[in-house]
């Protein structure tokens, strides 16, 4: 009945409905478009995690030193890493959108090697960056 | 006898369920403004990051009320919202099937963003301001 709801036309007027995930056969390309999405909407939730830790650090104490022992907890700095990984990946996602906007990059050889790039690129700008922390 | 023509319908009702809404280039402009925005905001925001994370309130405090991490920090906020606003918008229009449900969860994601935004943007300028 949900289908009734859509279109006033009988079955047989409407147009072809595009096939869903479940038909294909997984691909880089697929998994890599899935994951973009998905790792917006975890960076979306993330956006709490900064801004608890701002609010605390302009509140003040207790609740600033309860909020740094969380995330130098084992918990803490697995969800930490999780929201640096996925921001990688959807930077990187991003980078890959914006070559193939550019209308470059379509061909199978090419938007695989974009795919697999950007997945590699992002482990590799997460270590960057968590190098970066115990370093500094 | 032939048979009657059954679409007696005007050429307007037959695509008006099929047709595009005409609305969507700006959502992509916004969201390709705001992302490239956010790519040199991306480094400063990590580079912030990984600064604060062997902080403790005091150097927290000093660092984040400094006139450029606080700057970087507001500006990529306040781009962060906007494009995951835009973003989570077109999530929904995507997913949420029902209108009422759907008006609400609109309505909850600019909640959401507007909060985030204000929350962190009066966070950062207290202390910058407020030491």
């Amino acid at each position: 009945m949900a289908e009734a709801k859509t279109s006033p036309l009988p079955i047989e007027q409407r147009r072809p409905l595009s096939p869903h995930v479940q038909i294909y056969r997984w691909s880089a390309t697929m998994a890599m478009s899935i994951l973009h999405r998905v790792t917006g909407v975890a960076l979306y939730a993330g956006t709490l995690l900064l801004t608890v830790y701002l609010f605390t650090a302009a509140s003040g104490g207790v609740a600033f030193a309860q909020v740094s022992s969380f995330f130098g907890s084992p918990l803490g700095l697995a969800i930490l890493f999780g929201y640096t990984f996925a921001l990688m990946l959807h930077v990187c996602g991003g980078l890959r959108h914006a070559v193939w906007e550019a209308a470059r990059g379509f061909d199978p050889v090419s938007r695989n090697l974009l795919a697999w790039g950007s997945l590699i690129g992002a482990v590799v700008l997460t270590a960057l960056a968590w190098a970066g922390a115990y370093l500094l | 006898m032939p048979k009657a023509d059954p679409n007696l319908q005007t050429p307007r009702a037959r695509v008006k369920h099929l047709g595009t809404a005409r609305a969507g280039t700006r959502d992509l402009w916004e969201i390709r403004f705001t992302s490239f925005a956010l790519l040199p905001l991306t480094v400063g925001f990590v580079v912030i990051v990984a600064m604060l994370s062997k902080s403790d309130l005091a150097a927290a405090r000093a660092l984040l009320g400094a006139p450029i991490p606080a700057m970087v920090m507001i500006v990529f906020v306040l781009a962060s919202i906007w494009h995951m606003a835009v973003g989570m918008r077109s999530v929904i229009v995507d997913y949420v099937r029902h209108q009422h449900m759907r008006e609400l969860a609109l309505m909850a994601n600019l909640c959401f963003a507007t909060g985030v935004g204000f929350v962190c943007t009066y966070s950062v300028l207290r202390l910058s301001f407020i030491q």
